[in-house]
């Protein structure tokens, strides 16, 4: 393979333009933490009250919440991010859609933050559900038992267990979520990855510049990892097979 | 309001049809590819072979860490060159970026079947393998006659909801410009100004398959459930 090394690349000034090619990634990457960041509060928010509602016993209401989850999970990501970004505002009202045109700053940074959030907020939801159903029958019966009331049941006895038994699963969509917003180039914002081949169009180095995106998203990963199995180990309740006894 | 104009669609049915075999065809192979590979990768990352475990370990969590974009980006670039070493060529070998897409997403589906698998493998009592090789079967034989014909009936379910995965992850081959389902939607979208009617056409014609598959997949499960 004859391919001219050149690791030196990412401190040569940019071709058109200001400034060297490491910024780039840099900008890139925050722009990739930001999106998935606001998206994750977002989809762990929604996730949380749609996961919870699906588990009432309020039949429409659990309905509902299963189609939603349905609607956002069988629909890819990509083209998710083209009907927010395209055809949703078609069908707004004209000084909403004059607004969003026009007034909102950074549309593309936005768009894909609500379309990341309800995407990820599905996924989310299908673990919350999965994690109460998996409390054993007699939790939410002495809950009602003692007089509580249904919210407080959640509030008090069912969420506190529930939420830290599905720390696991949640840790690899908070990991999804990062590697997801790479999506987002496809609207035009400027990500890590939209970054990388930005930068690999101007200066043909694509082994420099993917291994250093790559890397960029392997230290995204580890970190996260990392504080996840953190949030894990401090959320631990005694006494469970996982909870290192007492 | 908006004026949906239904004729756009159906004018362009036969191209989108086609767009959509391409999507079926890449899903197709690269589960087929995906789930052979992915299982020579399991059982590598289950050996006790060093040589083996730390080579197929990398590569899975390397791969799993990376967003598929990434590594479309990635193999677009890199196959020309890796072919034009194979061939002795003087010039990188162009494949295209629908061949192009073919490899990467076996490549990158076999990191995910192999977790799968790797996991379906550790479900199977320990003492199946020492049953098989008290009768007598080397190791090959007691994986393809005793563990894997009971992981992959464990599995099947999970294998198949991946399938679906990947069915929606092949819409990003739209970076590459292919003409895949969402490709041929999105070509006719930018060519006639009809953003709106394509767009959302292409959306149903992604639920509809995947809600069939997930329905499928449950029904399975049940059916699977001891």
């Amino acid at each position: 393979m004859n391919y001219n090394w050149n690791w030196h690349i990412f401190w040569e000034p940019v071709a058109a333009g200001e400034g060297v090619y490491w910024e780039w990634l840099v900008s890139g990457l925050g722009w990739t933490v930001a999106t998935s960041l606001l998206a994750w509060v977002m989809a762990l928010a929604l996730g949380a009250v749609v996961g919870v509602v699906r588990t009432t016993p309020v039949k429409w209401a659990a309905r509902l919440g299963g189609a939603y989850v349905e609607l956002f999970r069988n629909i890819p990501l990509l083209v998710q991010m083209f009907l927010w970004f395209f055809v949703l505002p078609e069908f707004l009202p004209q000084a909403v859609d004059r607004w969003l045109k026009q007034d909102l700053p950074n549309p593309e940074f936005v768009t894909a933050v609500v379309a990341l959030g309800f995407f990820t907020s599905a996924r989310v939801a299908e673990q919350v559900r999965a994690g109460i159903n998996s409390l054993p029958r007699g939790q939410r019966m002495a809950a009602q038992a003692l007089g509580l009331t249904l919210p407080q049941a959640y509030r008090h006895v069912l969420l506190p267990m529930a939420l830290r038994i599905i720390i696991p699963p949640l840790t690899s969509e908070f990991m999804n979520i990062f590697k997801n917003s790479s999506v987002a180039l496809t609207i035009g914002l400027l990500e890590l990855t939209a970054q990388a081949r930005a930068m690999n169009e101007y200066t043909f180095q694509g082994f420099e510049t993917f291994t250093a995106a790559t890397v960029l998203y392997v230290i995204v990963a580890f970190t996260v990892n990392r504080l996840m199995a953190w949030i894990e180990d401090r959320s631990r309740v005694p006494g469970y097979i996982a909870g290192g006894g007492h | 309001m908006y004026d949906f104009d239904f004729d756009v669609i159906q004018r362009s049915l036969p191209y989108l049809w086609k767009g959509l075999q391409y999507t079926a065809t890449l899903t197709l192979v690269a589960m087929v590819g995906g789930i052979v590979i992915g299982t020579l990768l399991a059982m590598a990352r289950l050996s006790s072979i060093k040589i083996l475990y730390w080579p197929a370990s990398i590569y899975v969590n390397l791969l799993r860490s990376t967003p598929l974009i990434l590594v479309i980006f990635w193999f677009y670039f890199l196959v020309p060159l890796i072919a034009q070493w194979i061939t002795n060529s003087p010039t990188p070998v162009s494949i295209g970026a629908d061949r192009s897409a073919f490899i990467t997403f076996t490549i990158f589906e076999a990191a995910y079947y192999c977790e799968i698998i790797r996991a379906g493998i550790q479900s199977i009592p320990r003492g199946q393998v020492a049953a098989g090789y008290a009768l007598g079967l080397t190791y090959g034989q007691s994986m393809r006659h005793v563990i894997l014909p009971q992981a992959f009936r464990n599995m099947t379910p999970v294998l198949l909801t991946q399938t679906i995965i990947l069915f929606q992850d092949t819409s990003l081959v739209y970076v590459l410009s292919v003409t895949d389902l969402l490709g041929a939607a999105s070509k006719v979208a930018q060519r006639d100004s009809r953003l709106v009617e394509m767009y959302s056409f292409a959306a149903v014609c992604y639920f509809a398959v995947s809600y069939t598959l997930s329905l499928t997949v449950k029904r399975l499960q049940k059916r699977f459930a001891p």
